[in-house]
């Protein structure tokens, strides 16, 4: 019953959470914390630090989490499960539409409009993320002074690189952890 | 490319690798998953795999499981997309159901901390590459429209933080009007 519920659950989640991401934290807010009780406040805020931290798309972060809380590995997989369900269907039946229909003009337009926006959108997200990494949570608009230099070297090696060698990202990012590792390591030793 | 057991593999290995190594989801694991299905494997070409974004996006869930989904219906049918979702949702499933059991003491740990800061700054430098890539090829084709709606999108999305639900549809629209106003007026773009 409480891996149904959780499935339930999860699968409104996952039908409504429009926008990515980001979208699905108020949705699971209501649904978890508010409606069904299933976690704190408290818990809510961590697992949000947590999903953050960890690799994966925040919804199937907090899927996860909320699932094995609640009811352990079960009910790990019926809220994650629970999750995709939705979203799965929908995606395969517009994928078929795609396929079918994309040479119609109406459907070219549709595309030549979304493309460009596609890219100003990844743009925005990866702004985001690197004023998070030079200027931490409080980011005070982009001022020189408060630059973290450890970071901006990691970024612009990182750029470099990449632009050079065309290196699999994955070793950029692997890199730049262990480089982080090192660096925040040796730097109290000044 | 074709249906056999070397595709299945690879595809879900594929997955899996660069899901284990996002943090953060959505935008940032897109242009990864473009990295290598476009640019490494070449089984979905550059244009094709924008419009899987602009699909993944205006679908619910998220954006990296409805992208892979994408990849992996276009690559081998209904088992290909049942692989691009376990490989995509199984590394922050396994992370999140070990890190649930003691997420307090995971949360203040020091080494993991500088070795997220450090992968901070890699995961910028990887998407900055990807927009710079991106970017110039709509640049590259010198029309009006899509340079207008890729200025107008980030600004809309960075600047005054309106939902990318409302982006996405403007643009499609603007697209679909576009292509039916130059139909109309029967000139022909190039």
């Amino acid at each position: 019953m409480t891996y149904l519920m959780l499935f339930w659950n999860f699968f409104q989640i996952g039908l409504f959470s429009i926008g990515g991401g980001y979208a699905a934290i108020p949705l699971i807010q209501n649904k978890i914390v508010e409606i069904s009780g299933y976690l704190t406040l408290r818990e809510f805020a961590d697992l949000i630090t947590i999903a953050e931290m960890t690799p994966g798309p925040i919804a199937i972060n907090s899927s996860t989490f909320v699932g094995m809380r609640v009811a352990g590995i079960g009910g790990a997989v019926a809220a994650t499960v629970g999750f995709v369900t939705a979203p799965c269907i929908i995606v395969i039946i517009l994928a078929r539409f795609y396929f079918k229909y994309r040479s119609l003009s109406v459907m070219q337009g549709v595309l030549t409009g979304l493309r460009p926006a596609v890219v100003a959108l990844i743009a925005s997200a990866g702004l985001k993320i690197l004023k998070f990494a030079l200027w931490g949570e409080g980011g005070a608009a982009f001022n020189i002074k408060d630059i973290n230099y450890i970071s901006f070297g990691l970024f612009a090696l990182g750029l470099i690189v990449l632009r050079k060698f065309k290196p699999n990202p994955v070793f950029i990012i692997g890199g730049a952890g262990i480089l982080g590792i090192l660096v925040y390591a040796i730097k109290p030793l000044f | 490319m074709g249906t056999d057991k070397k595709t299945f593999l690879k595809l879900f290995t594929s997955t899996f690798f660069i899901s284990a190594f996002t943090f953060g989801g959505g935008f940032v694991i897109v242009p990864l998953l473009k990295r290598k299905f476009v640019e490494d494997l070449k089984w979905i070409d550059e244009k094709e795999m924008m419009d899987f974004i602009a699909i993944a996006q205006s679908s619910p869930g998220a954006v990296a499981i409805n992208t892979s989904i994408l990849i992996g219906y276009k690559t081998a049918g209904a088992i290909g997309a049942a692989l691009a979702i376990s490989g995509t949702v199984l590394p922050p499933f396994i992370v999140i159901s070990v890190i649930s059991l003691f997420y307090l003491g995971f949360r203040d740990n020091a080494v993991i901390s500088a070795m997220l800061k450090g992968m901070q700054a890699g995961i910028a430098a990887v998407i900055a590459d990807a927009v710079y890539g991106m970017g110039a090829g709509v640049a590259k084709e010198r029309k009006v429209l899509p340079i207008a709606i890729m200025t107008v999108s980030f600004l809309a999305a960075y600047v005054f933080k309106i939902n990318v639900v409302y982006i996405i549809l403007v643009c499609g629209i603007a697209g679909a009007v576009s292509s039916f106003y130059r139909k109309k007026s029967g000139v022909r773009h190039k």
